[in-house]
């Protein structure tokens, strides 16, 4: 165990941490989140916790406040602020220590701020409750935050309302917040992830910044390492609650010791050679305009088309129209104008038109594998559906070839009668794609499969698509706002940005200069496993502050 | 499912449906003596001959108990039954189609729920023929509008979720959607009202029958009985207790079971290892 030096702000020793589960029909039981985790963080320094979800990240960010979320017991270890134990403070210390020693920055703004106040009041909240400074020194203090983290009109942002100002500025402001009392440690819950690549860039440029001018230590919770490496200065590595790899950012991402780093710093290793031949068109989208009832045009005529067996991806940030072309595709959504031809012929506009036949050869896989599937039925209902529906299958045939199916998603017969809420996420997702194959179709639709599983498993998710295509020469449209996805399994690309193609083509060619400067834009945001890539990318791309 | 997986609550709720069921079915060869016979004084005590002692008119509290189990049950069982096919029916296919039919269903139903309950069922009662069937589709029909209330709110919570559209998008039709992807979704929340709204339909069969148009005399129901023999409370005498606790315990035993029956269908993992 490292010693306690004079320079640490806080130290965490031993950490144990418990929490009781009650399953059904047993008695309840005890189940330790996090064990043996120590760790230091030395004043105006930032470390920062990395892991997949379940890694225990958050929990310990918490304990920095002494907190615990329901049913969450702190039960073993010392977390030492400038040498006092945070666990043995009385609710009255505590409370002396939260919003003013040590601040919170959560994951999603938008439900941390009180819809009902204005921004400015509540950013100088906890400094005004803890008699820190007066009124008119923390208005001040709060100008000041605001002109650093860079929002717009920072003399009248006090004045809105959360609803009125963006994700990313909610995000900036909620930082303001915790840096306004003057903390000596901030505790950051993954204030990017919700985020756009094109505003995660801006408010991680502010945060860096902030933290530097005000010299406040802070500890930065995310599962990107990507990110962590531009701000941190230290990297704890997590896994299932116990410490995988702990040391200076530079010997984390050079120079990783423990295969499961090691795994997460080459993690965007899958990759594959553009096809060629664009001749057999098998899906054509031929100025597409649609948009909802209200006159609003979420798309604004879209053309391209998809080679057969090949993968299309399309790629933009929320509100740029990529889910709502797959709804005008499926027929979800019919169109304004245009029409969509799959396969030489016109596809009816709307989904009552179309045939079972015209239904089957198109398929979908959704973002979130928990609701796209009944909680009601097993996995042999859930993919066998689709077996009796399109093809009359019953009883052993229907068996046997659902068998086929979860072989292939490399499950196997005995997840057969399980239930979803049984599943893993990656095993969902699976089981998602079983039951789109299960249709035989030739274009399966994916919207956004892999962004809400951990890295390492939206990787095996992506490697079996790319198998499941060789196998069955299926076609993909695959939504994404992820750069690296698109480098990784498409053939062609189309950048969509408010609700207009703005570049479509090979995948080479869209990824390749000369660029227009939205696809630019968005290229230079993805962030690079190298330290010092935000500082390089911020010298050649003025902040965009004003519009995110 | 294994019987040792029942809890003890849903075992004591299950007996006490049986007893009532078995009062019910084979009354005439268990009643001491018959439902309007009159045998004794009048409000005569417990014990004796009388194990519940006699009613107003000295009548056997016993056998009017065990054949009121008949009128009762049926009755409000039938109505229950009928109210959640038709409110359950109704609000899913409102929520599934949406737009206009919707909008007919669910003003209907308010204009439906406009009218007090009680006085459009006096209403109605009065001037249809006195039946038992046109009773039970009376009752069914008006607690109908409160099991659609809560049908339609439950099933547009499932009707947006995505497994719903991948149905849809696979051409399934609006049968296979209301029954196999939203109806086992909704089962516990609809349930739970199963057990209340079975309640209240003994309480408003007995309502009607004081005001003379439910169960008519001298016929047996629970509710009746209570009305018979309230006077007697005056001046210290328990009659009226008796079916007013039978009332009570049968409604516990049932919202016992329906507890049991919730927790099941609650459970995402199939009800296995759920006690």
């Amino acid at each position: 165990m490292p010693e306690r030096s004079k320079t640490d702000l806080l130290s965490v020793r031993n950490l144990k941490i418990e929490a009781t589960s009650y399953p059904p029909g047993e008695p309840p039981k005890t189940v330790t989140l996090v064990e043996g985790v120590n760790f230091d963080v030395k004043k105006g320094k930032v470390i920062g916790l990395i892991g997949e979800s379940g890694a225990g990240k958050s929990t310990i960010g918490l304990t920095a406040l002494a907190y615990g979320r329901g049913g969450v017991r702190i039960t073993g270890g010392e977390v030492l602020l400038d040498g006092q134990d945070l666990l043995k403070l009385d609710h009255a210390g505590i409370r002396k220590v939260r919003g003013a020693k040590v601040c919170y920055v959560a994951q999603s703004a938008a439900a941390a701020f009180n819809p009902a106040h204005r921004l400015g009041e509540q950013v100088i909240e906890a400094s005004l409750r803890h008699g820190i400074m007066n009124r008119a020194e923390a208005e001040k203090r709060a100008l000041h935050l605001f002109e650093v983290l860079g929002l717009p009109n920072p003399e009248t942002f006090g004045q809105r309302y959360p609803h009125q100002v963006s994700g990313g500025q909610l995000q900036r402001a909620m930082t303001a917040m915790a840096l306004c009392p003057n903390p000596e440690l901030i505790v950051f819950d993954e204030p990017t992830t919700a985020l756009d690549v094109t505003t995660q860039i801006d408010v991680l440029a502010a945060i860096k910044h902030a933290i530097e001018e005000t010299h406040t230590a802070a500890i930065y919770i995310t599962h990107d390492l990507a990110v962590v490496a531009q701000i941190t200065d230290d990297i704890l590595v997590l896994r299932h609650g116990k410490m995988v790899e702990y040391g200076t950012v530079k010997q984390i991402i050079e120079a990783p010791t423990q295969d499961y780093t090691r795994a997460l710093v080459n993690v965007r290793g899958t990759g594959r050679e553009e096809a060629t031949d664009q001749s057999d068109t098998l899906l054509k989208v031929e100025n597409i305009t649609a948009g909802y009832s209200n006159g609003f045009k979420v798309l604004q005529n879209v053309s391209l088309h998809l080679p057969k067996g090949q993968t299309l991806a399309i790629v933009g940030e929320s509100g740029s129209g990529k889910s709502t072309l797959a709804r005008v595709i499926t027929g979800l959504l019919p169109p304004q104008e245009g029409t969509v031809t799959f396969d030489g012929k016109p596809l009816p506009p709307a989904l009552r038109g179309r045939k079972n036949e015209e239904l089957r050869r198109i398929q979908m896989i959704y973002q979130m594998a928990d609701t796209a599937m009944n909680p009601r039925q097993t996995v042999r209902n859930i993919v066998g559906r689709p077996l009796t529906f399109y093809f009359g299958m019953h009883g052993r045939q229907k068996t046997e070839r659902v068998r086929e199916l979860l072989d292939q998603i490399e499950m196997g017969e005995r997840f057969l009668d399980r239930y979803p809420a049984e599943l893993s996420g990656g095993q969902k997702q699976r089981v998602a794609i079983a039951r789109a194959l299960a249709a035989k179709p030739d274009l399966i639709l994916c919207d956004e499969p892999t962004s809400a599983l951990d890295p390492l498993v939206a990787e095996g998710i992506l490697k079996l698509l790319l198998k499941l295509q060789e196998e069955t020469h299926v076609s993909y449209m695959f939504i994404t706002h992820d750069i690296a996805i698109v480098r990784a399994i498409a053939d062609s690309v189309a950048v969509m940005h408010r609700g207009r193609l703005v570049r479509f083509g090979p995948k080479s060619k869209v990824l390749s200069p000369p660029f227009d400067d939205y696809t630019d834009l968005l290229l230079k945001s993805v962030p690079e496993m190298e330290i010092g890539w935000l500082e390089k990318v911020l010298k050649t791309r003025r902040m965009e502050s004003a519009g995110n | 499912m294994r019987l040792r997986a029942i809890p003890l609550s849903a075992w004591i709720g299950i007996a006490g449906i049986a007893l009532a069921l078995f009062c019910a079915i084979f009354a005439p060869f268990i009643a001491p003596y018959g439902e309007s016979e009159i045998v004794g004084d009048i409000w005569a005590p417990m014990g004796g001959d009388f194990l519940f002692g006699t009613d107003n008119l000295g009548r056997d509290l016993l056998s009017r108990l065990i054949y009121g189990a008949r009128t009762t049950i049926f009755v409000a069982l039938a109505a229950t039954i009928l109210s959640f096919s038709l409110g359950m029916l109704l609000s899913f296919v409102a929520a599934v189609t949406g737009g206009f039919v919707d909008q007919l269903f669910s003003r209907f139903n308010d204009l439906m729920m406009a009218i007090p309950t009680l006085i459009f069922a006096l209403v109605v009662l009065a001037v249809l023929p006195q039946q038992l069937w046109i009773l039970i589709l009376v009752m069914a029909i008006l607690d109908s509008t409160r099991v659609y209330r809560i049908g339609r709110a439950v099933a547009l919570d499932v009707a947006v979720m995505e497994f719903v559209e991948a149905a849809r998008l696979r051409g399934e039709g609006t049968g296979w959607i209301i029954f196999r992807e939203i109806l086992p979704n909704t089962l516990s929340p609809l349930l739970a009202e199963f057990g209340l709204r079975f309640a209240f339909s003994i309480l408003f069969l007995s309502t009607l029958s004081f005001l003379g148009l439910g169960i008519q005399p001298p016929a047996a129901d629970w509710g009746g009985m209570v009305k018979d023999n309230k006077d007697g409370i005056i001046f210290g005498i328990s009659a009226a207790l008796i079916p007013g606790a039978a009332i009570a315990l049968l409604t516990i035993c049932i919202n016992l079971v329906v507890d049991w029956l919730m927790k099941r269908t609650s459970s995402l993992k199939g009800g296995r290892g759920d006690a």
